[in-house]
């Protein structure tokens, strides 16, 4: 895009920090974190539960406000960002609207973002062919697996023009055989469409896989321990699981995730 | 389990549950009216056998309880006997009172979820309304129905609009009760989604809100149609009103016309059941017209 901003940076946090105020007390989520994502990047998120991650996704998102630090989206603040429909996101759950059939969930952005009928039904084609769906629009979601029930949600997250695709756990609720084949189609995508990815989860396998920077955190209180630069090729083939290469950073994710006490600390 | 049957699932259930309640009803007929024929046959002097008393507390003009075939009767002659523009017609009388049900239902749905929309939008409404949407219910209707008709009365409201307002005072509260947990029914992930989008409060309703809460809508609009039946009954009762279902109750209370009442009776079920069944039927097209599974 034309107005990319000088250091190519989409988000980027500075002392980041949030704390939740609870009738238990205020509960530190996040905490000093600085991060830097770069425009076409694929970032994963990895950690236990409770060590922010989905927080600081949603933080980027403006569905939670920062208590202190600084963060900006594509060079402005989340709020700004939203407004100007600068990212989509894809919940843990498919989140469909039941009662509109497939097509229909994905016009439903189009439809608030006042895109035309003609438009929408080019849009609504294009996406459901990215997720290999085609065919499945007059569908109601319950319809469909549960996996085409969450490509049809990144189908929806991907229709309008939004550079950045913020993920939250998306497969989490998939077997394992589905999820290898998510992840595949996920990386396809990517290469497709030059979208910058945040993507949550909390299997080291699939952050490797995916990503080309692997940010691992740690709870009590939320903070980043390891930022990892992955040195894989973009093209991934299902089998680069098995090489030394893949190994190795699987090894220091793992490293890092133990680093943060985050096991032992568990009750 | 066999294939469902109509024969087997439906009708014989239904009917054997219903001739067991007329056998029972014809039992507490020779029962409650036998004492006026012992009476009469007294009176005469004589004795009456039970086989001659039995047909008689059949027949009788006046009974403490009609039997079934004589409310039939009664309710065949005033339906298809009469002209339906003629005060004698139970249809008529039905219709007089259907439609202030109806004027008062469809205006209780629209405030109902008028309502419903304010508190939904609004904490202050939220606190502040509705416990008095709760307090008006705890009101006997019996005691404010007469205060209404005369109130109204006084300002030159008179005819179906007092009864219609009755209604709306009943059927009202289910369709705010209802309503209120429909349209918070979203869940959160679905409000967020609409938040990302940077949807309107307005596209957020109708895109969400409303269509999330229709299943809750149309149960609540089935209690309500069947209450505002109840409240346009009542609402002709302290008047003395000249014609519908109430006025006919009334009626047949002061004159000891137990056979019209009981017809009355079974009318206003009869409708009630009408307007039930119509509302359960615009449920289940306006459920199959948003994809719900067959």
């Amino acid at each position: 895009m034309s107005h990319a901003t000088p250091s190519s940076t989409v988000v980027s946090a500075k002392d980041l920090g949030l704390t939740f105020q609870t009738a238990d007390g205020p509960v530190t989520a996040l905490t000093g974190v600085d991060l830097a994502v770069r425009k076409g990047d694929f970032v994963s998120f990895i950690g236990p539960s409770g060590c922010g991650k989905t927080t600081f996704l949603r933080v980027i998102a403006d569905l939670e406000k920062p208590t202190s630090g600084k963060i900006t989206v594509n060079g402005m603040t989340p709020e700004e960002a939203r407004n100007r429909r600068a990212y989509g996101y894809v919940f843990q759950a498919a989140a469909l609207y039941p009662w509109r059939t497939i097509e229909k969930n994905i016009a439903l952005p189009l439809e608030i973002m006042g895109y035309s009928k003609a438009d929408q039904q080019a849009r609504i084609e294009r996406t459901l062919d990215l997720v290999n769906l085609s065919g499945f629009g007059k569908k109601y979601p319950w319809q469909l697996s549960g996996g085409m029930q969450q490509r049809a949600s990144i189908a929806r997250a991907l229709a309008f023009d939004a550079d950045l695709l913020l993920m939250d756990e998306p497969f989490g609720a998939l077997d394992e055989i589905v999820r290898d084949h998510l992840n595949e189609q996920l990386l396809k995508l990517w290469a497709r469409t030059n979208k910058t990815i945040c993507f949550v989860t909390h299997s080291i396998p699939e952050a490797v896989y995916l990503s080309t920077k692997i940010v691992v955190m740690s709870p009590r209180p939320g903070r980043v321990t390891d930022v990892i630069e992955s040195p894989l090729p973009k093209e991934r083939p299902l089998g680069i699981r098995e090489t030394p290469e893949f190994l190795e950073i699987a090894h220091r994710v793992r490293e890092g995730l133990r680093a943060g006490h985050s096991y032992e600390e568990h009750v | 389990m066999g294939e469902a049957s109509f024969f087997r699932d439906r009708l014989l259930p239904i009917s054997t549950v219903l001739l067991a309640l007329v056998a029972l009803w014809y039992v507490f007929v020779v029962v409650l009216n036998a004492p006026f024929e012992r009476d009469q046959a007294a009176r005469a002097g004589g004795t009456i056998g039970f086989l001659e008393l039995l047909p008689k507390t059949m027949a009788q003009e006046r009974p403490v309880l009609p039997a079934p075939h004589q409310v039939f009767a009664e309710l065949w002659d005033t339906t298809v006997n009469k002209a339906v523009t003629s005060r004698r017609s139970l249809v008529y009388h039905a219709w007089i009172t259907l439609s202030a049900t109806l004027v008062g239902f469809a205006m209780g749905a629209l405030l109902g979820i008028l309502l419903a929309i304010a508190i939904v939008h609004n904490r202050a409404m939220d606190r502040s309304l509705m416990p008095w949407v709760i307090a008006s219910q705890t009101i006997p209707i019996l005691a404010i129905a007469p205060m209404i008709i005369v109130v109204l009365n006084a300002i030159g409201i008179s005819g179906l609009m007092p009864k219609a307002l009755i209604s709306t005072y009943l059927s009202f509260f289910p369709i705010v009760v209802g309503m209120v947990k429909g349209l918070r029914s979203p869940e959160q992930i679905q409000l967020d989604l609409m938040h990302t989008y940077n949807a309107s409060p307005a596209q957020t309703f109708w895109k969400l809100r409303w269509p999330a809460s229709m299943p809750y809508l149309f149960t609540s609009l089935k209690v309500a149609v069947a209450i505002s039946l109840v409240g346009a009954i009542v609402g002709e009762l302290p008047t003395g009103a000249a014609a519908g279902l109430g006025a006919r109750l009334l009626a047949g209370s002061y004159y000891g016309q137990t056979v019209q009442i009981w017809a009355a009776l079974f009318m206003a079920a009869a409708v009630a059941a009408l307007l039930v069944i119509v509302v359960g039927f615009a449920h289940g097209l306006v459920l199959k017209r948003m994809g719900a599974r067959a």
